[in-house]
């Protein structure tokens, strides 16, 4: 930002930022209605009576998408309530069917959670104050119709897609703070397989409560909300851009106003929205269409036994389990694909701390060249451990190991196949080995007299005639040894 | 079949099999009935003669086949105009509303049309049910057919004039504060306000969502039992319809009333009630003793906070439930140039007065700062409402009171004063609050002439008692007392 504050200004003050996040629950149907949720279908073609807000119709609650929200909850150690409640959020604006969005308000699915975030090589927990369940709202479209400067078109595929938001306690205090946070969240969410996590396709979504107050004030400023970031890139660029808006307006001896502020991409600002005094009165009061969400113990439990191994966990695993680096263990469980294909080629065969390199190394780098895909598709687990396999016993060289990888990468045939029908075997045969340098001996009479002669410079000629010969497989040692015993006759 | 004939449920399935009569037969009857007498009227907003020829071309291939009739076979039936059907426009007497089509059918009327009913067509209202007179129809007034120049009370008011008149002979209303069972005392019918959560709400436009039921409004006890047997039941669409089993209300109804005690609460024959329906629901009372009833004085102290507790939650639900009239996505809408004016326009020329107004005190009810003075208390009230029958019913097994203070009043006669419309609703809303099920009865007439309606009420999910008794004091004679 140019603003112009010195860093020593900027040092004085302290930032207090709390996110609001959405995360799309991966459920096949709506939350209130059996209309498909899949993302990029023609326009207006998931839609029914319920999810249009038909008059007369009614929301009936999508079992699935409970025990999901549940499982988010658990995973963020959330209290998860006995009973929760919907409500409504009344305001009118046309991607509003009902002139009322269906949310939970007084009666969250869960609170009191944390997750705990790794910055600068420590752990700090974040608290989260509440979880709750809520539908999607249509999708506006201001832009891209050749009547867009007088009509603005809706669809409303996205309108009943459920949600959940997840609120953080005002725990983070730097930019970098908030992003590692957003994507510990991420992860965990994309782990037990609860939502997509795509920002793109928007079923990530993240608001930010900001403010600043000068370093060893026990009290909070005034706050103002940031909509609109919705990518990592963003959020840090907008928290530090409303961050050092905030200290300038306070060096000036301005107020901070309590509002909502929206990001500005283009312009790379953050911009005023509405103000308190326009802020909604969105008039909530119990939804009396739906009874309240009941989740018994029984109910909770199951929930607990489905869910998936989660990141912070498996990463303790893998350093006790496999001996692994916090660094490697962090790499490879950065998804769960990625770790389950580790834990496969490990349990295939492969030492673990070479599985760990292979993969780190030749298969993230091919994989990002290639912009694809899942590790299982290009190589099978069982496949990489075959080749880690063939070079640790020495019977391919490293350097041969890398270009039968590349080879896999691309054909997908097993190792074992490429390396005979390319002759990428290392040749450890020592009569093999013996026939080539007798070759070479009968070849260069004159360079055998020299050696012989006491001119020891003349071994390194006769290895590197023989490594041509066999194009770089004879087993080094072992040519080495034989050169020397023939050459001394 | 002449114009006065009074056709029931049983009395239509039982020609139909002897083939005395075809369902095509009774629809054109019944379609030359609506022509004459619906002009003067004004009880049906839209016919569906498509719809209900079809049906009924059904009913009579089953006849010719010699199949097992269902339930209803053939009856004629009428829907208000607030619960939705397929194709048939479902305005709810609000203009802003006018030509919607709705593309589903509420499960109530897809029930009673697998049963065999056949919809001859929409009945008017008062705007979203908003009324106790059906003036507050956008598309005028409805004539009380026993006497035009009077209300037929509403909001059910298209409903119960289209039975009563002969111009259908079984009709579905609904009643969020006394809707049934009130135009059903004006008009001199049986109307039933079944227990919340016993019929599908699924395809009824909200006006408030706690309390609206879907009722059967008839002209024999029998009928409305018959009717409820078909739409009672758990619906998958509606989250808050029940799971409680469903009795053989038709079985039921036949069973013994001697011995049953029938309480009559106190606070329901206090001041404003007019003399002559005073007399008539004691005779209607001294009616049920002789039947072997025993009579048990109750008390419901909560009962003057009622009207006060249901408008605050009934406006505050509607006002959000009356969110969605938008102009955006269907009905009419009134183009201007920003989207806040396209609101306020649509929803300003849309809507009536009376639906503005309970709108915006809904608006206020819900508002930052008042919600826990208003909303939030009435809540209180109604938990203490619904108290004062549960243990009512630990001493009484059914409750009996007069259904309305008055008789059917003048049209216009109240029209200006809001209040008095409110208050004329005293004793229907509090079995509204408290959720359990409510007859009205005819009980005798006034010396004008004018029907009086005797209101039983019964504990959750007891609409066969609520039915049996009712069943009985009709059968004994209860419309002449
Ligand atoms: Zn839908």
């Amino acid at each position: 930002m140019e603003s112009g504050i010195s860093p020593d200004v900027l040092a004085r003050y302290e930032a207090i930022i709390g996110l609001e996040v959405h995360a799309q629950l991966k459920t096949a149907s709506k939350i209130f209605c059996a209309c498909s949720t899949r993302f990029g279908d023609p326009p207006n073609s998931n839609v029914c009576p319920v999810c249009l807000g038909l008059p007369g119709t009614l929301p009936v609650i999508n079992r699935r998408a409970v025990e999901l929200a549940v499982r988010a909850s658990l995973a963020l150690n959330a209290q998860v309530q006995e009973r929760s409640r919907f409500a409504r959020k009344n305001y009118f604006y046309p991607d509003l069917p009902k002139g009322y969005q269906i949310s939970m308000y007084e009666l969250p699915l869960a609170t009191a959670g944390w997750l705990e975030i790794e910055f600068d090589g420590q752990v700090k927990r974040i608290g989260i104050t509440r979880l709750h369940m809520e539908e999607d709202a249509a999708k506006a479209l201001h832009e891209g119709f050749p009547d867009s400067d007088r009509a603005t078109y809706i669809d409303y595929n996205r309108c009943g897609t459920p949600l959940v938001e997840i609120v953080s306690e005002p725990d983070l205090r730097t930019p970098a703070e908030a992003q590692a946070y957003l994507e510990e969240l991420k992860q965990t969410l994309e782990y037990i397989e609860v939502s997509d996590c795509n920002m793109e396709e928007g079923s990530l979504r993240c608001d930010a409560n900001v403010s600043v107050r000068p370093r060893g004030d026990g009290k909070f400023g005034t706050k103002t909300e940031v909509k609109n970031l919705n990518s990592f890139r963003y959020l840090a660029r907008a928290l530090e851009y409303e961050i050092e808006r905030q200290i300038a307006a306070l060096e000036q001896g301005e107020r901070i106003l309590q509002e909502t502020r929206l990001w500005n991409v283009a312009a790379g600002r953050t911009e005023t929205m509405r103000s308190k005094e326009h802020a909604h009165d969105y008039r909530y009061f119990p939804e009396p269409d739906l009874l309240p969400v009941m989740i018994d113990a029984v109910w909770k439990q199951e929930i607990l036994e489905a869910m998936p191994e989660l990141p912070a966990a498996k990463r303790k695993r893998f350093v006790a389990e496999y001996g692994l680096t916090g660094y490697d263990a962090r790499v490879l469980s950065a998804t769960r694909e990625l770790a389950d294909y580790f834990e496969a080629v490990a349990g295939a065969g492969a030492a673990a701390k070479s599985a760990a390199n292979w993969i780190e190394g030749e298969l993230l780098r091919r994989l990002k060249e290639s912009g694809s895909a899942t590790p299982a598709e290009r190589i099978a687990p069982a496949e990489l451990a075959a080749l880690i396999g063939r070079v640790e016993s020495g019977e391919i060289t490293a350097a041969s190991g890398k270009r039968v990888f590349a080879r896999m990468f691309e054909t997908g045939e097993p190792a074992a196949k490429i390396i005979e029908a390319e002759g990428f075997g290392q040749i450890s045969d020592s009569g093999e080995i013996e026939r080539v340098v007798r070759e070479i001996m009968e070849r260069e009479p004159g360079n055998v007299a020299k050696y012989r002669a006491g001119n020891e410079g003349v071994l390194k000629f006769f290895v590197g005639q023989v490594m041509r010969a066999t194009r770089g497989q004879a087993n080094p040692q072992l040519v080495n040894e034989t050169v020397k015993r023939l050459l001394a006759g | 079949m002449t114009n006065d004939a009074r056709l029931t449920v049983a009395g239509i399935r039982a020609d139909l099999a002897a083939k005395k009569i075809s369902a095509r037969e009774l629809v054109t009857e019944y379609r030359s009935r609506i022509d004459r007498e619906n002009p003067g009227l004004n009880a049906y907003l839209a016919l569906s003669p498509e719809r209900a020829f079809a049906q009924a071309d059904r009913i009579d291939r089953m006849v010719e086949r010699g199949a097992e009739l269902p339930p209803l076979a053939g009856l004629p039936l009428a829907v208000k105009d607030v619960i939705a059907t397929r194709g048939i426009p479902t305005t709810c007497g609000s203009r802003i509303l006018e030509g919607y089509r709705p593309p589903y059918d509420a499960t109530a009327v897809e029930r009673l049309e697998q049963a065999g009913a056949m919809v001859l067509g929409k009945t008017n209202c008062d705007e979203f049910a908003m009324g106790s007179s059906n003036e507050n129809s956008a598309y005028g007034p409805v004539r009380n057919p026993v006497a035009p120049d009077r209300v037929p009370g509403g909001s059910s008011g298209g409903s119960a004039a289209a039975v009563a008149a002969g111009l259908a002979v079984a009709a579905l209303g609904t009643d969020t504060g006394g809707s049934v069972r009130q135009p059903g005392a004006f008009c001199g019918i049986p109307a039933l306000m079944p227990t919340y959560g016993r019929v599908s709400r699924y395809g009824l436009v909200a006006f408030a969502s706690s309390l609206d039921r879907i009722g059967p409004m008839t002209n024999t006890v029998a009928d409305a039992a018959a009717l409820l047997g078909v739409i009672a039941g758990h619906d998958p669409h509606d989250a808050t319809s029940a799971a409680v089993p469903v009795h053989d209300y038709t079985a039921e109804i036949e069973k013994r009333v001697a011995g049953l005690r029938i309480g009559v609460p106190r606070e329901y024959f206090g001041e404003g009630m007019d003399a002559e329906v005073r007399a008539k629901v004691e005779a209607g009372i001294a009616l049920l003793e002789r039947l072997g009833c025993r009579r048990v004085e109750v008390e419901m102290p909560h009962t003057d906070y009622a009207i006060a507790t249901y408008y605050v939650i009934a406006t505050a639900e509607a006002s959000s439930n009356l969110a969605r009239y938008d102009g955006v996505r269907y009905g009419v809408r009134a183009p201007a140039d920003s989207l806040a004016a396209m609101y306020r326009k649509t929803r300003g020329t849309g809507f009536g007065a009376e639906v503005k107004r309970r709108i915006m005190l809904g608006t206020y009810a819900l508002s930052t700062g008042y919600y826990e003075a208003y909303y939030l208390k009435a809540q209180k009230v109604r938990t203490l409402i619904a108290r004062d029958f549960q243990q009512a019913f630990e001493k009484a097994d059914l409750l009996v009171t007069p259904t309305s203070p008055t008789p059917a009043f003048r049209l216009g006669e109240r029209t200006t004063d809001p209040l008095a419309m409110y208050l004329a609703d005293i004793y229907t809303v509090t079995g509204s609050l408290a959720g359990v099920p409510g007859i009205s009865v005819p009980c005798g007439r006034t010396a004008e002439g004018l029907p009086v309606g005797l209101q039983i009420f019964g504990p959750h999910f007891r609409e066969d008692l609520v039915l049996r008794l009712a069943h009985a004091f009709e059968r004994a004679g209860g419309s002449q007392v």
